[in-house]
């Protein structure tokens, strides 16, 4: 008896192992793509119908609440910052030297014409806080074995009520997803890729956003440089550094 | 006999006055109604053209398809070539770039914090070129209020109803809060130079009117425009002439699959224009029958009191022996002079009243408060060709067929007992 049971029981654990639970995947995902605080140089390259935009910016976050970003390039919207601070978001434009605070529904618009919203670009969420997932298969993505995951929120304060994700099996990264509103419908998609390890977790440092509502290929971001967990000054999280 | 008639009208007042009077009244309110009409159709096709329309208007494809949403990102580009191109192929045309645009007026107080904030409807024209065309189809200069008009580069006009909402004066820094071209947040700072009072609400409720090339600079429209209109030269919409505007267009532009695309549309076919053009005419017409209809029915009733009121004189006549056809006709005649008579006297006091409020205007601000549609505030009537005439329809017609019907009653008396009606 003792000679069945023993190996049956290892063979369950093992094959445990091999198929982690939902939970347990996104809670490894989370590991790789969030961090207690970001700062990074990104640049966004927006395939518009009649033509391509490069935008260029710096940005700070810490947590889930804060997150501070300053184009850099091109000229015309050199020196402009953003501060989202929870719900809220300001702009400090330098040509007019005026800040503008917008909030609520605005905060789910296009970002510079791209395929983002300041939601996309300036929330780092740790998708366990506030979704709940179910595995629904396995498919092949970019010749890599990935789960596919149904997440559904489980907060109401979230851009998309439900996520349907690729996680690549064996780096736990998304290698794609598709992000979906309250009634159904498909609102973006995302293609991640360039998947590199950095500082000790795998992370992709290119995404393409398409927002399917909206006319043009996409928009590319791309990480130029970024580090995980270093200290970033309060002050950078304030409204007096947005006319510094 | 004519003459034998006319004296007969005007020496017998009792047989003339009423029916001239009548005639005088009916005439006199069907020209003035038929001015009316064609003065609101004319104020509301002028101001559609002249704020919006144009007489006829280029877009790109995608642009003509959204147009409500006035779409600057699929605004036309290269927009310096394009019109070079039309006023050589067009030199009967004067044409004028425009940007319609959409954003919020943000006035800070002064820590440059937002005091208050209010949605514009946003107008980039031609200000400082010279050419003095587009402040004159805009009536800049009579509309303004206080202030003056933009001058330097970073001004900009509002509706003084406007102003006074955001309590903004001339002097003030606004901030326009729109999209560029590329979909990005515009923030622009323009300085309030004056305060217009255009006349009609929705213009009144939230314009601003700024030089095309401050805007341009505001939405990051380089060398583009969402909108080139035309205009023929004498400002008078003539179909005929458009059509054969539109025509060469269509020659010079073939229609394309690519969306992006110059496209003409006539001022016909804008905001339901051509719809209401057909429905105002449809509205005389159907006015004026109802009205020789009406004038019918009341001269019928007029003739049948004079035949009854002259009921004996017809009876000496018949037994005198003037043969029935023969006063039927006379009676006829007399219902021609009176008619006609009426319709002259009708027809220069109509046009008289219709001349007052064509120069003078009726203002009907107060009752278009809330109107959400490019409507005049002041309607003026129009005076044209067919005004001279088309009170003689009534005039004549009515009194002619209430004569005619009134008449029938002579053939129905008998010779034989004329004398006896007659002693009674």
């Amino acid at each position: 008896m003792r000679k069945i049971v023993i190996p049956m029981f290892m063979l369950c654990v093992s094959l445990n192992a091999q198929n982690p639970s939902a939970k347990e995947i996104i809670e490894k995902v989370d590991k790789n793509m969030s961090a207690d605080s970001r700062v990074f140089t990104s640049k966004m390259i927006i395939h518009n119908p009649r033509n391509i935009r490069t935008l260029e910016s710096r940005s700070w976050s810490s947590g889930e609440k804060k997150s501070y970003t300053e184009y850099l390039s091109p000229p015309r919207e050199q020196g402009t910052k953003m501060l989202k601070l929870a719900d809220q978001l300001w702009i400090f434009s330098p040509e007019t030297d005026r800040i503008i605070q917008i909030s609520g529904h605005m905060l789910r618009q296009s970002v510079m014409g791209s395929d983002l919203s300041y939601e996309d670009m300036m929330e780092d969420p740790h998708l366990l806080n506030h979704y709940t997932g179910k595995i629904d298969g396995k498919e092949i993505i970019s010749d890599r074995d990935c789960w596919v995951i149904t997440l559904t929120a489980n907060t109401p304060d979230v851009a998309y009520q439900t996520q349907k994700v690729w996680v690549d099996k064996d780096r736990y990264i998304p290698l794609r997803k598709e992000l979906y509103a309250k009634s159904g419908v498909l609102l973006k998609r995302m293609e991640l890729s360039d998947v590199k390890q950095i500082q000790g977790r795998w992370y992709p440092e290119k995404i393409l956003f398409k927002d399917v509502l909206k006319e043009g290929d996409g928009t590319e971001f791309q990480m130029m440089e970024i580090e995980f967990n270093t200290k970033i000054p309060e002050y950078i999280f304030s409204k007096a550094s947005l006319k510094k | 006999m004519i003459r034998f008639l006319l004296k007969g009208i005007l020496r017998d007042k009792q047989r003339s006055l009423l029916p001239v009077v009548i005639v005088i009244i009916g005439v006199m309110l069907t020209v003035f109604l038929f001015c009316w009409l064609n003065g609101i159709l004319n104020d509301s096709i002028e101001l559609n053209a002249r704020f919006n329309a144009g007489h006829v208007k280029i877009m790109t494809a995608a642009y003509a398809k959204n147009v409500d949403q006035i779409p600057n990102d699929l605004a036309l580009i290269n927009v310096d070539t394009l019109l070079i191109k039309l006023k050589k192929e067009f030199p009967e045309m004067k044409w004028c770039q425009r940007i319609h645009f959409g954003g919020l007026i943000d006035a800070p107080d002064s820590k440059g914090e937002t005091r208050a904030q209010g949605p514009a409807m946003g107008f980039g024209i031609d200000l400082f070129s010279g050419d003095h065309s587009e402040i004159e189809r805009f009536n800049l200069e009579k509309s303004l209020r206080r202030g003056r008009l933009p001058v330097h580069s970073g001004e900009i006009l509002m509706s003084e109803e406007f102003s006074g909402k955001l309590k903004v004066n001339p002097g003030d820094t606004v901030t326009l809060i729109g999209s560029t071209m590329n979909g990005s947040m515009a923030m622009y700072n323009y300085i309030v130079s004056g305060t217009i009072v255009f006349g009609t609400g929705p213009m009144d409720h939230g314009s601003v009117i700024a030089d095309i090339e401050d805007v341009r600079k505001a939405l990051d429209m380089d060398n583009a425009a969402g909108e080139i209109v035309g205009y023929l030269a004498d400002n008078y919409y003539d179909e005929k002439k458009i059509g054969q505007v539109v025509a060469s267009f269509n020659r010079l532009f073939p229609a394309s699959n690519d969306e992006y695309s110059p496209v003409i549309i006539t001022l016909r076919q804008q905001n339901d224009l051509g719809k209401m053009m057909d429905q105002i005419k449809g509205l005389g017409a159907f006015a004026v029958f109802i009205f020789v209809l009406s004038m019918s029915l009341v001269l019928w009733n007029a003739g049948l009191l004079g035949g009854l009121r002259r009921y004996p004189e017809f009876g000496i006549r018949l037994a005198i022996g003037e043969d029935y056809s023969h006063i039927y006709k006379t009676m006829i005649y007399e219902s021609v002079l009176i008619g006609l008579i009426g319709s002259f006297i009708g027809t220069s006091i109509g046009l008289l009243g219709s001349l007052y409020l064509q120069h003078h205007g009726l203002d009907l601000s107060s009752m278009l408060k809330n109107a959400t549609i490019l409507m005049p505030a002041v309607f003026h009537t129009r005076i044209t060709t067919a005004a001279f005439f088309i009170g003689f329809i009534p005039g004549l017609l009515s009194t002619v067929i209430g004569t005619m019907l009134s008449g029938i009653g002579i053939y129905k008396r008998k010779t034989a007992y004329l004398f006896k009606e007659l002693e009674a």
